[in-house]
């Protein structure tokens, strides 16, 4: 039987992004733990709704003619904060409290990365 | 219950620093060795009556081992704790308890680093979590640049109020004769400097040297016959809220406001009591965090607060006297320097002496922003 870390990366590779949830309620968890940091209490898995915001970002430099790229943290919907990277976004357009959406870029090592989510009015 | 410290009980007997700057040719423990000799002569104190060794060492796991094999001891207790640039700041905690106690009757509290000479980048063996290592963030500089990025959206903290804490500090540097980086520098220069991992640029970062520090604590009733005025430890604490700063509730409020208020509430002073800060300045954000953490600032002023002149010389806060990381030294983990130079102020010898001096707040930094310990120090009529 794998820990929860072996068991967020197997979904991963099947292309599910899960998140962990106290049971009976509370902040979801990331990274992955065998109990709710904190309390102690029971986690159960389930699918994120893959929403969230950046929460901070950064432009790491390379020798040009390399572009820079991006790191950030986003606040996921479900309350729990991760690193990434925002794909398709110049270091004009990518700006901290931008609406973001998870996306799997499949592989022998999956990963998670985040795209601009469209903002529509009402 | 909980925080109980023996408030003036224990003080600093010898203090010393070695190789700041450029010291090549020497190995970690031999930088640290050459320390830890030193500040036993300042102290008066001989080798033989060490029987604490606390140490962290870049290279060396076993530090501590280390140690006592180079000095020829057999210690009571060893400890090589590691918080990053917090480490020592921990160690002294637990020297001062077992001191105390009469566990310890002396403990050496020591580094030693080589990082300009064996190769002039950061040595650490820290790295990225596994859940941040992916998006390749600069370790640790990166995690930095998350924290001020967010500081500046969320106070308006200016590129221009980042760039006066090094200004500030080459200030200071400049009339230490230990400094390593010295000159002028301007606003201009640190806003137009390389950029590296937005919103840092290269004259935010910390300098990479060589050097070594060592302190000599004792007992106080034993400290006060010794050769060098009394320097007693009037309060310090260690907080530790995560390792990636990835996982920070606010990420512009570390744990330094916990450390920080535990530590003074220990030696019964308020910010405003506090004569001189040295605090760990890997990068201009850190200065402006922990002057807001640790209560000299209210949160989110702490640009205005360094652009004002405050924290420089003839400011009202005298702060990071010797140049601090940012342009006296930076071997790695700096806060053994933080330290000796608030135990210089203490004594009324730093080359940038603080007249009238009482208390100096000596404030150290892990991991990235993961580790804070704060240590205050007074003089002899502070107990």
């Amino acid at each position: 039987m794998s820990g929860p870390s072996a068991e967020w990366d197997a979904a991963l590779a099947e292309g599910r992004f899960l998140i962990q949830q106290p049971v009976g309620g509370g902040a979801s968890v990331f990274p992955p733990r065998a109990f709710a940091p904190g309390t102690g209490a029971e986690l159960e898995w389930v699918e994120a709704s893959s929403l969230g915001t950046v929460y901070s970002a950064t432009w790491i430099q390379r020798k040009p003619p390399e572009p820079p790229y991006n790191v950030v943290l986003v606040d996921l919907a479900e309350g729990a904060r991760m690193m990434g990277r925002v794909e398709g976004v110049t270091p004009e357009t990518l700006q901290i409290g931008m609406a973001v959406k998870a996306r799997i870029i499949a592989g022998e090592t999956p990963v998670l990365v985040f795209d601009p989510v469209e903002q529509t009015n009402g | 219950m909980g925080d109980i410290f023996p408030r003036g009980r224990v003080s600093v007997a010898g203090a010393s620093t070695f190789g700041v700057g450029e010291m090549p040719g020497h190995s970690t423990i031999e930088m640290a060795g050459k320390a830890v000799q030193l500040a036993l002569a300042d102290a008066a104190i001989g080798l033989s009556e060490v029987d604490g060794l606390f140490i962290a060492l870049p290279d060396d796991l076993f530090a501590g081992l280390s140690l006592a094999q180079y000095l020829g001891l057999h210690p009571r207790f060893t400890d090589n704790n590691r918080a990053g640039g917090a480490s020592f700041m921990s160690h002294l905690v637990t020297a001062c308890m077992m001191l105390d106690a009469g566990y310890l009757d002396c403990a050496v509290i020591a580094y030693g680093a080589n990082q300009r000479s064996s190769g002039g980048k950061l040595s650490t063996p820290a790295r990225p979590d596994r859940w941040d290592a992916p998006y390749n963030p600069m370790y640790p500089l990166s995690f930095y640049a998350l924290a001020a990025a967010r500081h500046m959206h969320q106070y308006g903290t200016t590129r221009e109020e980042l760039a006066s804490v090094a200004v500030a500090a080459r200030e200071w540097a400049n009339t230490n004769p230990e400094a390593f980086a010295k000159g002028p520098l301007t606003i201009e220069d640190v806003v137009n400097s390389r950029l590296i991992s937005s919103p840092i640029r290269a004259r935010d970062c910390c300098l990479v040297t060589d050097g070594a520090a060592a302190m000599v604590l004792t007992r106080t009733d034993r400290a006060k016959d010794g050769p060098k005025p009394l320097v007693p430890i009037l309060g310090a604490a260690a907080a530790t809220w995560y390792n990636s700063v990835t996982q920070a509730d606010d990420i512009t409020i570390t744990a330094a406001a916990e450390s920080g208020a535990r530590a003074m509430a220990m030696a019964g002073l308020t910010p405003g009591q506090i004569d001189t800060v040295q605090l760990y300045d890997a990068f201009t954000i850190n200065t402006i965090l922990f002057l807001e953490d640790l209560g000299f600032c209210a949160k989110g002023d702490g640009g205005k607060f360094v652009a004002s002149g405050a924290i420089s010389p003839g400011g009202s806060l005298p702060v990071n006297t010797n140049g601090g990381g940012l342009s006296c030294c930076h071997p790695g983990m700096y806060g053994m320097f933080a330290m000796v130079e608030a135990v210089r102020q203490m004594r009324g010898q730093a080359a940038n002496q603080i007249a009238g001096a009482k208390t100096a707040l000596a404030h150290g930094n892990g991991g990235t922003l993961s580790a804070q310990a704060t240590v205050i120090f007074g003089n002899a009529e502070t107990v």
